[in-house]
């Protein structure tokens, strides 16, 4: 009834012995996330609210059988955190870590061509399951199990969608947090199939924002390939060029990435967009209504 | 961040990439030193300002002696340049970079970026150089060619060559132009550039490879490990607030409307301006206080919107993660007591610590309104700024 993490997920922190890193672990253990180990070179064999630390991912692996990681490394260390839990196989990595140099990641995702490991972020809140793992930085409590499906660029705004879901009784199977980085992982084709192929998600919420030409991809992707209805938001509509709006990825450049062309390119391909930030909850619900699919998602 | 072109053509210069010989003024006296050390028939004088479009508005001058190079000097320095690209209150010249001139033959375009999709380095060339690279891709997009460079790798020759024939570049300075684009590219590898343009690439009459213009942006997030570049910013061309916000880590853009806002996260405060939009009004700012702002950073933050005399009124929107509404409303009460809050403040909290927040700020006894939802906000700050101007 998910995509990516579940309860088989077993995770690892990286930074764990950081502010943000034992925050975020204490609150994820809170949530019921299974975190198995922490790494931070130097500190193996201290333990972080009762989980144990290592030295190097590898090492923590083999005691723990960690099979996901979330990297709360400072910006400047980052990629190589990447690379360290890429080479030990993880199947998930999901890095929070806001400021990571582009030409950084531009290595990163070089390198990563042909392993099995699939890569979250940077820059993002994380990826949640609810009831069951929440890997990453978002507050666990607004959420739902459920089967609405949500992938979006954003953090803050993530938790304003799943907060309209939430209180009109609408739950999610699982939401994702893609970063608003301009070289990232996971991008919104690689989740829409996933929640394309997850027989417990009914119908997804997509999240963009101006810059790039993501949204316009995803648009024919589902156009070509998504059964499942999608709805939309994006945020950036009055924001001016050549700016860049908080996210590295978040900017009008040569007159291209403006949220009109992506609102227009999205309902070309059949795809409702709330036209507010508060609409998002509603849109989906008329949409579902439309189809005679809400009673299905609702609980 | 930006650079002015004097500084990207210095950079080039020192990785061996051709420019005209030149150095910047800051005083008419100073342009004059500078052409005299030139030599020569010919020289260029050039407004710097970060932004393009400088010719077109009279920020590009030729001059044909040092007395006539420190006359259009003495024009350009402390005028207000109108470009395209600078809105139309202009940005005030402060420096000029004074050049020998150049026998242009034939014009290029260069450029190197950072493409999203493949997300690996792209250099892009094209025949059409000294015209907007996006006005050739909406109208001849196959006079632009590209290639995608291995990170590994490097760009390599061939796929110089392959640039360098495909815009025409004549066969006997192809080679010329290799080493130019292979130079290029190592100093936007080196120094984490975003963007680097070199719009015109020009060929001379006397068969030399030579970079008119140089235009760098570079990577904010990777400044840390350059030092040197940081040196190169300039205070003067960023909106003061904006370098005020800078200092304490705050991503604050300046707008042209009346509601300052302020709120946690990039995509939640561009959904808030749009949403200001949406109810009719206009945002005067876009700003994050990141996930985990002190109640320092906030109040500094409302400090700075508040430093706005546009602002007529205030929409804060905070959905709490790691943000918690508590010291949200901490920070805010704390700078209404420094500096008092003499405009409407709509106040929207949500997410950790909200009852927390809340009581915080019904304790305070300051006159704010709080909001249920962001549409809710959103509506009451609209017209509460409506009703002071009405008011007026």
């Amino acid at each position: 009834m998910s995509i990516l993490v579940g309860r088989h997920t077993r995770v690892l922190v990286q930074g764990i012995t950081g502010d943000a890193g034992r925050f975020h672990t204490e609150q994820m253990l809170e949530y019921g996330t299974n975190i198995v180990a922490g790494v931070t070179p130097g500190k193996g064999g201290t333990t972080v609210a009762g989980v144990p630390v290592f030295n190097t991912v590898s090492e923590a692996v083999d005691a723990t059988g960690a099979n996901a990681s979330v990297i709360y490394v400072p910006p400047a260390f980052a990629a190589d955190a990447v690379m360290e839990a890429v080479d030990a196989g993880l199947e998930l990595v999901v890095t929070i870590t806001e400021g990571i140099p582009v030409l950084d990641m531009v290595k990163v995702k070089r390198a990563m061509e042909g392993t099995k490991t699939r890569l979250i972020g940077p820059n993002c809140p994380g990826v949640i399951t609810p009831g069951e793992s929440k890997i990453g930085i978002m507050p666990g409590y607004i959420h739902k199990p459920g089967k609405v499906g949500i992938v979006s660029r954003s953090g803050t705004l993530t938790y304003e969608a799943v907060h309209q879901l939430t209180t009109r009784g609408i739950g999610q199977s699982t939401a994702v947090g893609i970063g608003g980085d301009p070289v990232k992982g996971m991008e919104f084709i690689d989740v829409l199939e996933l929640f394309e192929a997850d027989p417990d998600t009914e119908a997804v919420v997509l999240i963009g924002e101006i810059g790039g030409t993501a949204e316009e991809a995803a648009a024919a992707w589902i156009e070509a390939h998504m059964t499942k209805p999608v709805v939309a938001f994006i945020g950036g509509q009055t924001a001016p060029p050549g700016k860049r709006m908080g996210h590295a990825g978040a900017i009008i450049s040569g007159g291209q990435g403006t949220a009109k062309e992506k609102m227009a390119r999205l309902e070309a391909a059949g795809i409702p967009v709330a036209k507010s930030p508060a609409e998002i909850g509603e849109t989906l619900v008329k949409t579902l209504r439309e189809k005679g699919l809400l009673e299905r998602v609702l609980s | 961040m930006n650079i002015h072109e004097y500084q990207g053509k210095a950079l080039l210069r020192s990785y061996g990439v051709p420019v005209p010989r030149g150095d910047v003024a800051f005083t008419p006296e100073e342009a004059e030193t500078v052409a005299r050390s030139l030599g020569g028939d010919l020289y260029v004088v050039k407004a710097q300002i970060h932004a393009g479009g400088r010719g077109k508005a009279g920020g590009v001058k030729l001059a044909k002696s040092p007395e006539e190079v420190r006359a259009l000097a003495s024009q350009m320095i402390g005028q207000t340049l109108v470009t395209h690209q600078t809105g139309p209150s202009g940005k005030i010249v402060r420096r000029v970079l004074i050049e020998e001139g150049t026998a242009i033959a034939k014009e290029f375009y260069i450029g190197l970026v950072v493409d999203r999709v493949s997300g690996r380095v792209v250099m892009m060339a094209s025949s059409e150089g000294g015209v907007e690279i996006e006005e050739v891709a909406k109208t001849s997009p196959e006079k632009i060619v590209k290639v995608t460079i291995d990170p590994v790798l490097g760009l390599m020759p061939y796929q110089a060559r392959q640039l360098a024939f495909a815009i025409g570049i004549p066969a006997h300075l192809v080679s010329q132009a290799v080493r130019f684009m292979l130079g290029l590219y190592q100093v936007f590898v080196e120094k984490d550039a975003s963007v680097a343009e070199i719009n015109p690439l020009v060929l001379t009459t006397d068969d030399r490879i030579v970079a008119l213009d140089a235009k760098f942006n570079f990577d904010h997030n990777a400044l840390f490990r350059h030092p040197d570049l940081m040196e190169l910013r300039d205070l003067d061309e960023e909106d003061p607030k904006e370098t005020e916000a800078s200092k304490y880590d705050l991503s604050y853009i300046a707008l042209d409307g009346n509601i300052g806002c302020m709120v946690n996260g990039a995509g939640l405060a561009m959904a808030t301006m749009d949403i200001i939009k949406f109810y009719g009004g206009e945002p005067a700012n876009f700003l994050d206080v990141g996930g985990g702002a002190s109640r320092e950073k906030v109040t500094a933050a409302f400090k700075i919107i508040l430093a706005d005399e546009k602002v007529e009124g205030i929409f804060v929107n905070i959905f709490g993660g790691i943000m918690r509404c508590d010291v949200i409303a901490e920070g805010i009460i704390a700078a209404a007591r420094d500096v008092g809050i003499d405009r409407p403040l709509v106040v929207r909290l949500e997410g950790t610590n909200v009852e927390l927040g809340k009581k915080l700020l019904d304790a305070s006894g300051l006159d704010i309104v709080s909001a249920d939802s962001m549409a809710d906000g959103a509506e009451k700050i609209v017209s509460l700024v409506r009703e002071r101007r009405g008011q007026k």
